[in-house]
């Protein structure tokens, strides 16, 4: 059943936490084409979550992304962007994709994404991440609907100095993301 | 009015609220939200003008930051 996910194709908005631990699941699993895009470079404090390497510290994130890809499906196509998203952007570059995923940090550029796609691109899934900051409260995260728009997340987890975003709750939660695409897709064919 | 939030049924006192209203009553203080009524998405700027009558399906999401 999995070889029909080997021609989809995923948008990955923002390489980070949600987005390079959402990337990897998918290309785990087998999916087409993965078109990955973010501005950012590693910064040492990034690998307390985001799939990344002590040895990458300093390079583009999309660049260490597609490679920590490679090594791990060499058949998975990946598209990079090294860029900043934004409204007049996001359509262009995720036209082609089945699912979009939002993997944003800062709450104004999911809205941003979010409101993008609504309004120019009704049509597409977008699979979002919002509230996971901390720890514990594993029963608290979840997924909610609206038409084409999944919410993944406790909804109210918001980071701060005492309530950081650490690997066990963001991988959480980029794994219910690329578990909910894999749904979507299965639910296409 | 009887209206649908967020999937989930709701009744209001008043036959018509706008959406800062509806923020207000059911005390959204949030400041990243993404609204839809009727499918239709609602800018922040169009919150105060939005009458939201019964039988209107309403989305109100609220975004924090981490990822």
């Amino acid at each position: 059943m999995l070889t029909k996910i080997h021609d989809k194709t995923i948008g990955i908005a923002g390489c980070g936490g949600l987005g390079s631990n959402c990337a990897i699941a998918l290309a785990r699993i087998g999916i087409g084409k993965l078109i990955i895009v973010d501005f950012d470079s590693i910064d040492r404090s990034n690998l307390n979550r985001q799939y990344y390497f002590i040895d990458q510290i300093g390079q583009p994130k999309v660049d260490a992304l597609e490679y920590n890809i490679s090594r791990v499906n060499r058949d998975v196509e990946v598209i990079k962007h090294q860029i900043k998203l934004d409204s007049n952007n996001i359509p262009k570059i995720f036209k082609d994709c089945d699912v979009i995923v939002e993997a944003f940090d800062q709450a104004v550029m999911k809205q941003m994404i979010i409101e993008t796609v609504l309004s120019e691109m009704p049509d597409k899934y977008l699979v979002s991440g919002s509230g996971m900051a901390g720890w514990g409260n594993n029963n608290t995260i979840e997924t909610k609907q609206f038409d084409k728009l999944y919410i993944c997340g406790d909804m109210v987890s918001e980071i701060s100095e005492t309530l950081p975003p650490l690997a066990p709750r963001v991988g959480v939660v980029a794994n219910m993301q690329a578990n909910q695409v894999l749904d979507i897709l299965i639910n296409l064919m | 009015m009887k209206i649908i939030l967020n999937n989930t049924e709701e009744h209001f006192e008043n036959d018509a609220l706008t959406i800062s209203e509806i923020l207000k009553l059911k005390n959204f203080v949030f400041k990243m939200l993404v609204i839809k009524v009727n499918n239709v998405l609602i800018k922040k700027n169009e919150y105060d003008n939005t009458i939201v009558k019964n039988g209107d399906d309403l989305m109100i999401l609220h975004l924090v930051s981490g990822g």
